[in-house]
């Protein structure tokens, strides 16, 4: 028996209706999961992979 | 032979710990990393390249444009880990090119919160230099915005390399 912190409380998963979805691109990788109760949602939950940096270029002057 | 012109890759790493200062500095009390912490930003914020400081105070404050909700505490979470950067890492890439970089050890993590509005971004900032109203920013990171309910909030850094650590200073 797995239990989902849920707004209600700690709740037995099977009671829920889970759903889980991705998103893949150049920033990030991300998974989230929801479980839901009789329409209302109770959790969500989200997992962000960053893949960029951001980046500071310098550079040396020249005299001429 | 003959000299080139370059800036120097290790100048860009001690940026990076401290040792050059070119202007009116901070007097530092150690010589250890300073404390950083990681803020959430509203999707509906305007947060860029000049936002300079987390304005808000920590604990106690948040920010205009930062998240808040059950479980949030003003001004995120300090970043955790021994140490919380990687030691930064200064390499040449060429006589003319280098680059300087770190990410943070561990993932960051908000735990058991209830956020309803959403957020698309991160504020990376610096508690040690700084107090309350103006902690300076290090940098603004965006992702897919999100809400979360009664939940976990995780951010997994890129690996550090020098092409994908989180904060790079470059020379090409």
């Amino acid at each position: 028996m797995a239990l989902v912190t849920t707004t209600k409380g700690e709740m037995d998963e099977s009671l829920l209706e889970k759903k889980e979805g991705s998103v893949d691109n150049d920033n990030e990788s991300t998974t989230w999961v929801e479980y839901w109760l009789d329409g209302e949602l109770v959790h969500r939950s989200a997992h962000v992979q960053l893949k960029q940096s951001v980046m500071l270029s310098a550079e040396a002057a020249s005299f001429n | 032979m003959a000299n080139t012109q370059a800036m120097s890759t290790s100048f860009m790493g001690k940026l990076m710990t401290g040792t050059h200062n070119f202007g009116t500095g901070v007097a530092r009390a150690t010589t250890a990393a300073d404390t950083f912490y990681a803020a959430l930003l509203l999707a509906s914020g305007t947060f860029n390249a000049s936002s300079s400081n987390y304005t808000g105070t920590i604990g106690s404050v948040t920010m205009s444009g930062e998240v808040s909700g059950t479980g949030y505490t003003a001004g995120g979470v300090a970043i955790t880990g021994s140490p919380a950067f990687v030691a930064p890492t200064a390499t040449n890439s060429s006589v003319t090119a280098g680059v300087a970089f770190t990410t943070p050890s561990n993932s960051i993590t908000y735990t058991s919160v209830t956020l309803a509005t959403a957020f698309d971004a991160v504020m990376i900032y610096n508690s040690t230099q700084g107090s309350a109203g103006a902690y300076p920013a290090v940098s603004i990171h965006t992702f897919g915005s999100q809400t979360i309910t009664a939940g976990t909030f995780t951010l997994t850094m890129p690996s550090n390399t020098t092409t994908t650590a989180l904060i790079r200073l470059a020379t090409t």
